[in-house]
């Protein structure tokens, strides 16, 4: 219907395609009968109509809105959207649960196009932040690696991702170890200025990136003069622990909260039961306690990673060129000489993306069973 | 069963024979201890690394040490000059001044004091770089009288507006920034607003707030039917259904950034494929980058799923018994949304719009991509001050401004929802 419809007048092409619709609609109700036959017939008819007017990208969409009608024609037909809702609802409500359906439907396309729109474009063979002609005919041409491999080979773009992962893991580790010892001290029963406390600890995450970043480049300019000046350290160490310390801070919060969640269900007779047979405070940690809230502390541990491998104000702020960071670079790189190769760099986030957040969903999901809790 | 013999004749004992009042207190009292040990590691680096930093830079705004710390003769010497009477300082003050300079010139600190008196009027920086090295070549001793020599050097020092100025910002604490921050200027006479061409940034503030409010308001629009869907669809769909709203949240977000920049631009996606539908003529693109639509559009895409979550658990806990027994009873489905629904929502709706709010009120990265000149947050205000002006002082301020409206803010978060219920994923 829109294909006809692009090229010309749109209304026009959308009154076509319905009484194309209609017509096709009749036919294979008075005629044919053959559910089956007739969904072929259209799903291919109408993909080759779309291969003749615009080659293989037509085919292809062709094929889909083929699909789509036939399924749609008979839907309407039969009666089917009716068969799932209960039987009493009137047309209205009918009418009405479905259009909510497509709102919904639309809304979730907003929240995934973009970032599913990065991802074949990374593959762009041009130098544009677009689509070319040849990427739309799916012609082999279009397409290829290149900037993969300057992202791999580029000594700029390989040095931030170093340090990325220099940084990340390692102030990573600080705020779980210390996140963890707090949030088992502050599930305990009986904590004075519980709530002061809490506050203080969350205060990284409330308090908007821009300030805590002002702040900390007041601060950290001093410390850094003084390790530098009065100890004589190494200046690029310093701006690598400036940079560890900043982020560290920032990702306790998300360690504090999920660990503390995971506490909640925790039994604290095991932890009796353990001392009582003997066992030393150290030794029931490793062998009782930390086994069982294991799940907890990785999925804040992968909180605080992300924190500090997406994070650009706070580096901007307190680091030095020496200590460019992946998302950094591409901050640049956004601002300035805009390059593909960002695009590279955000498809393989996306990926590292998604195996995170399947490695938290598990790490819920069996946290929850080890707790006897069904899963939800 | 010695114990209940005990029992019977006096105060009850633990094991070691002191009373069990007296052992149970101090059993608690070591349980505060451990749990206290526990936290204080984390505490005192949360405060080193993060409290304390926040803490000097509220110090910041205020701090204004350097006109007495390099001029301090002159600062002291300017103490018995009446700035409103429209005369020249005597000849004690350039006396000073010229001692307090050649100090200067020696250290190279007078091009600071320059610069920090800049920001309160322009030319000072010049004029304080040009007289440095010929005030500098003076001998205090023996070269005097200075007036005549110092207005031939420059003529600024003949007028009297430049030692006003000084004499004005000479406190070691100053309100000089927080008055630069709404828009005015502290003077001889007292606090005045800025001249028109310099008022920017209470526009910049009702800015801010008014792309806060509208992008917290698309956000609701948009999150509302969503959650409503996911709170009611059976669990093993809106778990699958779940993952379209947490894989956005947890893409790194300057992907998302740079995905909006390739869909918004003049020949980007959007554009594009409206001209191709013929929706929108190829000589007439939409503007939607580098301006308030781009950074609203975009970062109600990046604060949506913030929106989403905490509805989606409130509207969980909503009892579906409860709609039915109205619609049972003779409601319309307008009335039974209105009365029954909504109402019990409205918790969901209120920490989320503070949570995005928050989130919003103090962005920097994606307005700066795709906000142009016209689309920019005050958070970019303040980048600017601290990378390229380096008016740390008003920076510090607008800082501590911004602070306290989101303080304010969370006090009404936690009064809503409480710190303990923040939830993630």
């Amino acid at each position: 219907m829109f294909v006809g419809a692009g090229q010309g007048n749109v209304l026009l092409g959308i009154l076509i395609g319905g009484a194309l619709m209609a017509g096709l609609a009749w036919l294979y109700i008075t005629i044919l009968d053959n559910e089956r036959i007739a969904r072929w017939i259209t799903i291919l008819g109408i993909g080759a109509i779309g291969f003749f007017f615009a080659g293989m990208t037509g085919l292809i969409v062709g094929l889909l809105v083929g699909w789509f009608f036939a399924f749609f024609i008979f839907w309407l037909y039969e009666g089917r959207y009716r068969q799932k809702l209960l039987p009493y609802m009137t047309g209205g409500q009918v009418l009405w649960h479905y259009t909510f359906r497509v709102i919904c439907g639309a809304i979730f396309v907003f929240l995934i196009t973009p970032i599913l729109v990065v991802l074949p474009l990374s593959f762009n063979a041009q130098d544009f932040f677009t689509f070319t002609p040849e990427m739309l005919r799916l012609d082999p041409e279009g397409y290829s690696l290149k900037h993969y491999r300057d992202f791999f080979t580029n000594n700029e773009w390989q040095r931030s991702f170093k340090n990325s992962l220099i940084i990340a893991p390692i102030a990573t580790v600080i705020s779980v170890t210390l996140g963890t010892l707090a949030a088992i001290g502050l599930s305990q029963s009986h904590v004075p200025g519980r709530r002061a406390i809490m506050g203080i600890l969350i205060s990284p995450m409330i308090v908007p990136l821009i300030i805590s970043a002002t702040g900390m480049f007041f601060f950290y300019s001093d410390i850094g003069r003084f390790l530098e000046g009065t100890l004589g350290m190494d200046k690029n160490f310093v701006g690598y622990i400036k940079v560890i310390l900043a982020h560290a801070v920032l990702g306790i919060p998300f360690v504090i909260i999920t660990v503390t969640a995971t506490l909640v269900g925790f039994d604290q007779s095991l932890t009796r039961a353990a001392a009582n047979m003997g066992a030393g405070p150290v030794r029931t940690f490793f062998k009782i306690q930390m086994p069982l809230i294991l799940p907890g502390v990785i999925s804040g541990g992968l909180f605080a990673f992300i924190t500090s491998f997406d994070e650009v104000v706070v580096v901007l702020f307190v680091g030095s060129a020496s200590q460019k960071t992946l998302p950094w670079q591409m901050f640049t790189g956004l601002r300035e000489q805009i390059s593909p190769t960002i695009l590279a760099v955000a498809t393989i986030l996306v990926v590292i993306s998604i195996a995170l957040l399947t490695t938290v969903e598990l790490l819920r999901r069996r946290s929850e069973r080890l707790r006897g809790l069904s899963p939800a | 069963m010695t114990d209940a013999t005990h029992q019977n004749t006096g105060p009850m004992l633990a094991a070691d024979g002191t009373p069990l009042k007296q052992s149970l207190a101090r059993s608690l009292r070591r349980q505060k201890l451990r749990a206290l040990m526990l936290i204080a590691p984390l505490l005192l680096f949360v405060m080193f690394s993060f409290i304390i930093p926040i803490a000097s830079m509220l110090f910041r705004s205020v701090e204004n040490g350097i006109v007495q710390e390099i001029l301090p003769l002159t600062v002291e010497a300017l103490q018995s000059w009446d700035e409103n009477s429209g005369e020249l300082p005597d000849e004690a003050v350039f006396d000073a001044f010229v001692r307090d300079m050649v100090v200067a010139v020696d250290n190279k600190t007078h091009t600071r004091l320059g610069s920090r008196l800049n920001y309160e009027e322009t030319g000072m920086s010049s004029m304080f770089r040009r007289s440095g090295r010929k005030v500098g070549k003076l001998d205090p001793e023996t070269d005097g009288p200075f007036k005549d020599q110092l207005i031939e050097i420059h003529d600024g020092w003949g007028d009297p507006k430049t030692w006003a100025v000084i004499k004005t910002h000479s406190p070691a604490i100053t309100n000089g920034y927080f008055l630069n921050a709404v828009d005015m200027r502290r003077t001889p006479e007292g606090a005045e607003a800025q001249p028109e061409d310099k008022q920017i940034l209470i526009k910049l503030f009702g800015r801010t707030l008014f792309m806060s409010l509208v992008i917290t308001g698309s956000c609701i629009l948009l999150a509302y039917p969503i959650s409503y869907l996911l709170a009611n669809l059976p669990m093993r769909v809106s778990n699958m259904l779940m993952i379209l709203v947490l894989l956005p949240f947890w893409t790194s977000l300057l992907v998302r950034t740079s995905a909006w920049k390739v869909m918004l631009q003049q020949q980007g996606v959007i554009n594009d494929t409206l001209v191709w539908l013929g929706l929108v003529a190829d000589d007439a693109r939409l503007v939607i980058i580098n301006n308030q639509i781009g950074t609203i559009i975009a970062m109600t895409h990046i604060l949506l799923p913030f929106m989403i979550l905490p509805m989606y658990s409130v509207m969980q806990t909503i009892p579906p018994s409860y709609t039915r027994a109205a619609k049972s009873m003779g409601a319309t489905n307008w009335t039974t949304f209105w009365r029954i629904y909504f109402p019990q929502s409205i918790p969901g709706i209120g920490a989320g719009s503070i949570l995005v709010f928050i989130l919003a009120i103090g962005y920097y990265i994606t307005p700066e991509i795709v906000g142009g000149t016209k689309g920019v947050f005050i958070s970019n205000r303040i980048a600017y001050h601290i990378s390229s002006s380096l008016n740390w002082g008003l920076a510090a301020a607008l800082g501590t401004i911004l602070l306290a409206v989101v303080l304010l803010l969370y006090w009404c978060y936690d009064k809503i929802v409480g710190i303990d219920n923040v939830k993630l994923g």
